[in-house]
């Protein structure tokens, strides 16, 4: 079976993200998937007993300080080098802004097509994507050399299927092209231990009926109790509530949880593009007529301000 | 410094939207058309950029012939010309052969910095930046929340999802904004007079060196199979709070298993 190349993404904190153990589940229907770890030196090693757990039957291990050192360009350029030499039956990228960025580069370099935000692939490289606020269903393939694929994030559950990796180290060259975007320094804001938006289960999103930033604690609050991610809509990110990082929805990030609960959040069709895809979605709100009820599971018209403390208190008594 | 904004009309993400049945293209006739929004973003910063260090600032759209509306709205906020690429052959193009063809054209211009919007509402792909940097072997500084200009050195600030990056480039650089960068203006009585007067010109691929065969449905890299209406969601149960509608949620959220 031919080999299908899935790009790992990891975090400092958490490190192998929950995508990529979702990609090497996807890229068993299709071949036998091969790990590329793009990073530091050592950056392979701590991630190895994660990668062969779902699946990796290679692990390429591309390490160098330059690699993190700038912006996407020098991922792209070891990967291209290795896609020309093991020509894969495809390759799979998150659809992580990093993610989409390799992949563009790739696809001008190799004159490959490119499909992003795909939700699922099927073994003769049919991919399905869900476009224009999620309300038409897309299937698209790459007419022009390998399916060159970015996943979002949820789209696939996971599975453990565990493999004996053979290791694999790639050199790292690169041109003067590939280090122009220099990433001076890195900061970290987000603290705590909550799960990234994006791939998180559940999430609990507030939106303008939050009322101000100090009340977003009753959002974080009832995060945390469920092991939830917090989104903000737009207008709650615009009125200064809550920062953009966390935004959901047209200008901010898509997600696609087993849960999602809408505080507050009256529905905006471009609010509605970021999140309804949601296996699940349960909503609070004031006014009996907001649009998001209209796609809601369970909804209760309301004030999030009695019926979230009375849900939290609910949820800890039944917890004991 | 010379700077070019890329600008692209897109249907008005704030109603309903559809792909034409027969080529399972982007439908841009019967929609509302729009400048897509984070442009107006890119716009505002080369705006502030020329204010500070002097230079014009030149808009460019791929597009058909009616993307000239966006143009000119997007000049009766301040840039000084535009160029609009424009060829029937273009229809159907891919991101690759999108992203060749505004290189080329970026080519001939030959700005010190390129801006543009991090994403477009309709594609929402987000590559446009990178694939034109990958063409040109130029940087692209992407994401960016804050751009500061000193001479030929570019320094971003880009939003992560730890927290943010600092990466700086030297010009010729590309550099894609997202909507918390700075506020748009609202374009002036005398913007809106002014616009119609700015130097408008077209290129078509013949102007730009590029096949035909190379773009389009010929040239494409990726096709659309088919397309269909997702089944609308069903709205489920509502109830209304009368004390005790933090107990329902909880018993609903119980009986779905997630807790």
């Amino acid at each position: 079976m031919a080999e299908v190349l899935v790009v790992v993404e990891a975090t400092q904190a958490f490190g192998v993200k929950k995508v990529t153990l979702e990609l090497l589940t996807a890229a068993r229907e299709l071949g036998e998937p091969s790990a590329v770890v793009l990073g530091g030196p050592g950056a392979a090693a701590a991630m190895t007993d994660k990668l062969a757990e779902y699946g990796a039957r290679k692990i390429y291990a591309a390490e160098a300080e330059e690699i993190n050192g700038y912006l996407v360009a020098p991922k792209a350029a070891v990967l291209a080098k290795l896609v020309q030499s093991v020509a894969p039956a495809a390759v799979l990228l998150a659809s992580s802004q990093e993610g989409k960025e390799i992949a563009g580069r790739l696809a001008v370099k190799l004159g490959n097509g490119l499909l992003t935000d795909v939700v699922d692939l099927d073994a003769s490289g049919v991919a399905t994507q869900v476009v224009f606020a999620d309300s038409i269903i897309v299937k698209s393939k790459v007419s022009k050399g390998i399916p060159l694929v970015t996943v979002r994030p949820n789209a696939v559950t996971p599975v453990p299927a565990p493999a004996t990796p053979i290791r694999e180290e790639l050199t790292v060259e690169l041109s003067e092209a590939d280090k122009l975007a220099k990433v001076v320094d890195r900061v970290a804001e987000q603290k705590g231990a909550r799960p990234e938006l994006t791939e998180a289960s559940i999430v609990v999103a507030g939106g303008r009926g939050v009322g101000d930033a100090d009340s977003f604690k009753l959002v974080e609050e009832l995060a945390d109790l469920l092991g939830a991610a917090v989104g903000a809509s737009r207008a709650a990110v615009d009125s200064g509530f809550y920062p953009h990082q966390f935004q959901v929805g047209q200008t901010g990030k898509t997600v696609s949880p087993q849960l999602y609960i809408a505080l507050g959040i009256s529905g905006a069709i471009q609010h509605l593009a970021g999140m309804q895809t949601s296996k699940t979605i349960i909503t609070v709100n004031k006014d009996e007529e907001a649009p998001i009820f209209g796609l809601t599971d369970f909804g209760v018209v309301g004030d999030l301000f009695k019926v979230v403390p009375q849900a939290i208190e609910e949820i800890r008594r039944r917890k004991g | 410094m010379k700077i070019v904004v890329l600008v692209k009309q897109v249907p008005d993400s704030g109603v309903e939207r559809h792909l034409n049945g027969d080529d399972n293209t982007t439908d841009r006739v019967s929609a509302g058309n729009v400048i897509n929004e984070m442009d107006e973003y890119a716009i505002e910063e080369a705006l502030q950029v020329q204010q500070r260090h002097g230079g014009e600032v030149i808009v460019l759209t791929m597009g058909p012939a009616h993307a000239t509306e966006s143009i000119r709205k997007a000049l009766s906020m301040g840039p000084d010309s535009a160029v609009h690429v424009v060829d029937d052959a273009l229809r159907g193009s891919c991101a690759v052969a999108t992203s060749k063809v505004l290189a080329a054209a970026i080519g001939q211009i030959g700005p010190d910095l390129v801006l543009c919007g991090a994403e477009s509402t309709d594609g929402r792909v987000q590559v446009m930046p990178h694939m034109i940097a990958e063409w040109l072997g130029v940087a692209a500084l992407t994401g960016a929340r804050k751009l500061t200009v000193e001479g030929s050195a570019l320094t971003i600030e880009r939003q992560t999802d730890e927290g943010y990056e600092v990466v700086t480039a030297a010009t010729p650089a590309v550099v894609s904004v997202w909507d918390t960068i700075n506020e748009p203006r609202y374009p002036s009585f005398k913007g809106i007079m002014s616009a119609k007067k700015k130097p408008l010109e077209t290129r078509s691929l013949a102007d730009l060196g590029i096949d035909p065969a190379e773009v389009g449905f010929d040239g494409a890299t990726s096709a659309v199979v088919e397309h269909s209406k997702r089944p609308p969601r069903q709205a489920g149960h509502k109830v209304t709070d009368s004390g005790d509608g933090g107990v329902q949620m909880v018993d609903f959220m119980a009986a779905e298993k997630f807790v």
